[in-house]
């Protein structure tokens, strides 16, 4: 690559740090109108949604089995009070066996 | 009671460093074979630290695209973290602008996720700390290792792998949709409207998240505001009478 290529990285750099650091800094000791902290408050929530589904059914983009069996079993695990490591490491264990078995 | 600290964010950051360690090692190997140096493949994790537009901008250059608009591309994939740090800064002990400056650089998808979701109540930079320095050591680590020796691991393994980030996301969400309806309504709406963007292909996945968590929180709000409305009333009704 280039120079052009720091030129980029450094485009990237700062128009991934300011969405990040922007409203951390300045809102900073800040009140907020109580609907719109409501509104902030439920975002992890939202956003975890979002971020599971759909894209886990598409963990290995060809095999849509393995998104459904990884999906099921972190829900299980995690229900039955596992942890997040447990979780992440069951899930990991069994598609690993799945995949062996598929594969 | 002293709330959790540094330990405590390096104990919930490991589960983000095991689940970074497959998505940086083929980082790595990808950056490799798109023809980025090891300093540059290294770099580029260092200084952006965000996985998905990391990904998309080694197709992009792969693809001879303009740098300028693999920068644009770059923020768009990146502006839902606009959204992530707001809510952030409402679960954030207040603290001194320069911390919050400094901590805000690791927030991700991943670290935003389990720091939120910690417990009642307000969370020490001690503790994002703890969280972040492990997720970037990984991320950052396990790029370089992916350009020298490739996504070297068995492929039952490697694809196994390729779950850890979403178990790990399964398993912050489902203790907290435990008898509370609320959580289950956020989660299902924005799941349900994030579907329907990637199967109607509508939204590319950036604005796709974006728009279904901010929706599904506003709607949700809208909602359980009216209902409060609706319950105060009946309670001065029967005050009243």
């Amino acid at each position: 690559m280039g120079s052009w290529y720091w030129w980029m990285l450094l485009g990237m750099a700062v128009v991934t740090y300011l969405p990040r650091a922007i409203p951390l800094t300045f809102l900073e000791g800040k009140e907020l109108p109580p609907a719109v902290s409501g509104v902030l408050r439920n975002i992890p929530f939202a956003v975890l949604g979002a971020l599971i589904f759909p894209a886990i059914l598409y963990a290995q983009p060809d095999d849509l089995l393995f998104g459904v069996i990884g999906f099921a079993s972190a829900a299980l695990i995690a229900w039955m009070g596992g942890g997040v490591m447990g979780t992440v490491l069951g899930t990991i264990a069994i598609l690993a066996v799945y995949s062996l078995l598929a594969g | 009671m002293q709330r959790e600290g540094l330990a405590a964010g390096l104990k919930a950051g490991l589960t983000i460093a095991i689940g970074y360690f497959p998505v940086a090692l083929t980082f790595g190997l990808l950056a490799k074979t798109t023809g980025l140096s090891l300093t540059e493949t290294v770099a580029m994790s260092m200084f952006v630290f965000a996985g998905a537009a990391q990904y998309i901008s080694l197709s992009l250059i792969a693809a001879k695209v303009d740098p300028v608009l693999i920068v644009l591309n770059t923020f768009i994939v990146n502006i839902r973290h606009f959204l992530m740090t707001a809510s952030l800064n409402e679960k954030m002990q207040p603290d001194a602008r320069w911390k919050k400056a400094v901590y805000a650089f690791g927030i991700t998808d991943e670290t935003f996720s389990v720091i939120s979701t910690t417990g009642e109540g307000r969370v020490r930079t001690s503790y994002a700390a703890g969280v972040i320095i492990l997720s970037y050591a990984s991320w950052v680590i396990f790029s370089g290792v992916g350009h020298i020796i490739g996504a070297n691991l068995p492929l039952f393994l490697q694809a196994a792998m390729s779950i850890a980030l979403y178990a790990m996301f399964v398993a912050l969400l489902v203790p907290s949709l435990k008898g509370n309806r609320k959580i289950v309504l956020l989660a299902l709406t924005a799941a349900a409207m994030n579907g329907f963007f990637f199967w109607t292909g509508l939204l590319s996945t950036g604005w796709a998240i974006m728009v279904s968590t901010l929706a599904s929180a506003v709607i949700v709000e809208v909602l359980y505001a009216r209902r409060g409305k609706v319950l105060r009333r009946a309670v001065e009704r029967k005050e009243g009478a």
